[in-house]
């Protein structure tokens, strides 16, 4: 086991070598997202009575609920400043644990990049021990660090050890869960892709499970984003939560280790099959069909299925709502139609952000390709430069459209089962597609950069992360209206839909045109940079 | 395009290119390189790793922008009129990467498609001679099986100009025979081949004319004939005892003795008299490799330039 190992050391160092500014830059923005939002909610509810009100429109609020959870102590304000953190917050984390923990094992694997250093002195399991170890020690440096900010603003002490906590052990287990992940596939996309798949189904079964009219139900225990929650940090510190993590990460590491050593370097768990002798391919056009079409079909069933369980939860909003205020305030602003409309709006919106990601990814494709050299072997055949850079821009727009049709007549299937009403699909489509424009920017950024800076492709992420940061706390932190408004999800339209909403998509689609076109005049010009 | 054509008919370069400059930052990969290649011409491009092989040829397949200077390829622009030009060109990288869930059948057929079309038979024919199962997908193919499909694609592919840059770097002695087979074949057919390589011998055997290059210019240029005094073997060998006067044969240079291990560099002439004196000293064991360009190099052109440049 020794020899296995040998090396792990140097994989540790090399892997923080090439991440410094990436684990530093996230660590320390994750622990500053915390003290702002508990700082800032100091100064929005000074007097309990104003979190008590708070806490409990939150908790009879079901987009709310399905979103950030519930409040468990409406006295608390550790509890209130941090409710969006609590869940929603350990999903980010967990996803960014994800990427680094692919990185540094399949990513690097399917580069060619291990295979140069296995040949030096470097055990079989090393490269997999290196990525756990960076994964595990980032998670906690980032909840001790998060713990320190929080006690730093004035939050009690047990609760932000508490929560601190919880967000290093969710890190270390979906941390764990790429190790796992990272054995299955041969690709690091699809590593990465089974990764967030994972994020995402924890992420839905809390939500399902915290809805339950005495949630949360079994469905929360069954996530560990929803263990996150049910440590109940500020509002009783249940520390023994924190072994259902750290027991996941026992059985996880094992697994991992167990996947490695049954397979070969390169090669998955399933074997290759042989392919056919004479392709079918006609041109470059069919090519990004077949290179996006994998990821393209798990994220369409993804949203069919979440999308249709969003759809049934719509019409059981209502009956979150206890107090007769709450009815009273609901029916003025036009009853139950107005309730369940806000809560699929709300579902829609966050459909629409998560398909601005796939977006980003399959545009990625263009940087992705030159890299490689792919790029290389089809430019120089008489396939000219805008040809190729279209197939892969066309395939991303096309497959944020078709991915928001498909979880718009999920959402609304889903509704109109639930109520035994057709009626309202028409609309949700309208709104699910009503965020297309808005995913379109942000591929049409990756066009953008990728033109006139290629090496920077990647950063669209990080504006997108921003994006979504700025969405769910710029309204507590104070932000500026002009900061918030260069978000394009603030522009996509809410249930119901009307003529107002035409002006904005149109801005919106006219945005990625001319990101895109941008794009084109940069890459027509510049050198391939592989 | 009409007007393409008929400059093209007018001169018999199909490449063509004077002073080219192209630079990475503060490293001149290229630095006033000039290489003509005449139609018809098998022309190795030789130079150690690092020297602007592949960046040449980028730039003549318009993937890269010159700083300065100006090339002319099959009569056209290679930059403005990169599609146009490809459709008469077939071209195999130094590196061949593939799309790993891609078979490597689906991959040829593909880039032949883009090409216009292979001639089926012709496919068939080279992916026999490669020994290549086109069903494998691509990830599972080695370096070499990687470079076979980027080879069947580019030959099986009806051009004027083969662009073929260390087109042997992961073959087998074996295939690199039936290569040069194939390089031979084109130019018997009137096609134009540029091979870069930084194997000495490989270009000897092929090309008809050779341009060396060596941080970013070319240094040499000619037929074979006139460069031929480049080229030395080196030789080393085991006896059981070590003969005198072996720096005394004409042609042996730099001759080292290390216990009972002879080793010296030789010039053709020399070498039968050297294996004569060796063979009668006892000859246990008996290596022979042409000289890396890299050893040319130190020894023609010392160290005195700049430091290696260059992206390959």
């Amino acid at each position: 086991m020794t020899s296995a190992l040998a090396g792990t050391g140097a994989l540790v160092r090399l892997a923080l070598r090439r991440d410094r500014w990436l684990l530093s830059g996230w660590i320390l923005l994750f622990a500053l997202m915390t003290g702002f939002s508990a700082s800032a909610t100091a100064d929005l509810y000074p007097s309990v009575q104003d979190r008590v009100a708070a806490a409990d429109t939150i908790n009879s609020t079901a987009s709310l609920v399905a979103l950030y959870g519930r409040i468990y102590d409406p006295a608390s304000l550790g509890a209130l400043s941090l409710i969006k953190l609590t869940a929603f917050g350990a999903a980010l984390l967990s996803v960014l644990m994800v990427v680094i923990a692919v990185r540094h094992t399949r990513a690097e694997e399917e580069s060619g990049r291990l295979e140069l250093v296995a040949g030096g002195i470097v055990g079989r399991h090393a490269p997999l021990t290196a990525a756990l170890v960076v994964g595990f020690g980032a998670s906690v440096l980032l909840g001790l660090l998060t713990t320190g900010t929080l006690v730093a603003v004035g939050l009690p002490s047990g609760g932000s050890l508490a929560f601190g906590l919880g967000w290093a052990a969710t890190g270390m287990a979906f941390t764990a869960v790429a190790g796992v992940t990272a054995q299955v596939s041969t690709g690091a996309r699809v590593a990465v892709g089974l990764g967030l798949v994972a994020v995402g189904v924890t992420y839905a079964l809390r939500a399902v499970g915290d809805l339950a009219e005495h949630g949360p139900s079994l469905l929360s225990w069954l996530s560990p984003i929803g263990w996150n929650q049910q440590v109940r940090a500020f509002a009783g510190d249940r520390w023994w939560v924190l072994l259902l993590p750290l027991a996941l990460v026992a059985g996880l590491v094992p697994l991992a280790f167990l996947l490695r050593a049954r397979r070969d370097l390169d090669a998955g768990l399933i074997a290759d099959r042989p392919g056919p002798a004479r392709g079918g391919l006609a041109g470059v056009w069919d090519l990004a069909v077949r290179l996006h079409r994998g990821v393209f079909v798990s994220w369409a069933v993804a949203f069919l299925v979440f999308g249709a369980l969003l759809g049934s939860l719509a019409t059981s909003v209502t009956g979150l709502v206890t107090s007769p205020q709450m009815r009273d305030i609901i029916t003025r602003l036009g009853g139950e139609q107005a309730l369940s409309d806000a809560f699929l709006s709300a579902e829609l919106r966050i459909l629409g952000t998560i398909v601005a990601a796939y977006g980003i990814a399959a545009a990625n494709h263009l940087r992705s390709e030159e890299t490689t050299g792919h790029a290389e072997m089809l430019l120089a055949t008489a396939t000219p430069r805008s040809r190729w850079a279209t197939s892969h821009s066309l395939a991303a727009l096309l497959g944020i459209t078709l991915l928001l049709l498909v979880a718009g007549l999920a959402v609304g299937a889903g509704d109109a089962i639930v109520q035994h009403d057709a009626s309202q699909v028409g609309r949700v489509v309208a709104t699910a597609l009503g965020q297309v424009p808005a995913a379109w920017v942000m591929a049409g950024a990756v066009v953008a950069v990728f033109g006139w800076v290629p090496r920077l492709t990647g950063a669209v992420w990080g504006v997108l992360v921003a994006f979504i940061v700025l969405g769910e706390f710029g309204v507590l932190w104070k932000a500026p209206q002009w900061l918030m408004d260069l978000s394009p999800f603030v522009h996509s339209p809410r249930l119901p839909v009307g003529s107002s909403d035409v002006v904005p998509l149109l801005l919106l689609t006219a945005t990625a045109a001319l990101l895109s076109a941008v794009g084109y005049v940069g890459w027509r010009r510049r050198d391939l940079s592989p | 395009m009409t007007a393409v054509t008929s400059i093209d008919s007018s001169s018999d370069l199909v490449v063509d290119a004077r002073g080219l400059v192209k630079s990475f930052g503060r490293t001149k990969a290229l630095d006033g390189l000039d290489l003509q290649v005449a139609r018809g011409e098998v022309h190795g491009f030789l130079g150690p790793n690092g020297a602007g092989k592949t960046t040449t040829l980028r730039v003549l397949l318009g993937l890269l922008r010159l700083d300065a200077g100006t090339a002319r390829l099959l009569g056209g622009d290679p930059w403005r009129e990169a599609a146009q030009l490809h459709r008469r060109l077939a071209y195999v990288p130094g590196d061949v990467a593939l799309w790993p869930n891609l078979s490597g059948g689906e991959v040829i057929d593909l880039l032949g498609r883009l090409q216009g079309g292979h001639d089926r038979t012709r496919r068939d024919r080279f992916l026999e001679l490669f020994d290549l199962d086109p069903t494998k997908k691509s990830r599972t193919y080695s370096k070499g099986n990687r470079q076979k499909v980027a080879l069947v694609a580019a030959l099986a592919t009806d051009a004027e100009l083969y662009l073929l840059d260390e087109p042997t770097a992961g073959l087998d002695p074996l295939r690199e025979a039936d290569f040069r087979t194939c390089v031979r074949e084109l130019r018997d057919d009137g096609r134009t081949v540029l091979l870069s390589s930084h194997i000495l011998s490989e270009a000897e055997a092929l090309s008809d004319r050779v341009s060396i290059i060596r941080s970013g210019r070319v240094v040499e240029t000619g037929p074979l004939e006139q460069l031929r005094h480049l080229t030395r073997t080196s030789v080393i060998a085991d006896v059981t005892a070590v003969p005198e006067g072996l720096d005394r044969i004409p042609g042996v240079h730099d001759v080292r003795v290390e216990n009972h291990r002879v080793s010296a560099q030789v010039e053709e002439h020399g070498l039968a008299p050297l294996v004569q004196a060796l063979g009668a000293a006892g000859l246990r064991t008996l290596t022979s490799q042409p000289p890396t360009l890299e050893e040319l190099f130190l020894r023609h052109y010392g160290t005195t330039a700049s430091a290696r440049r260059g992206d390959d």
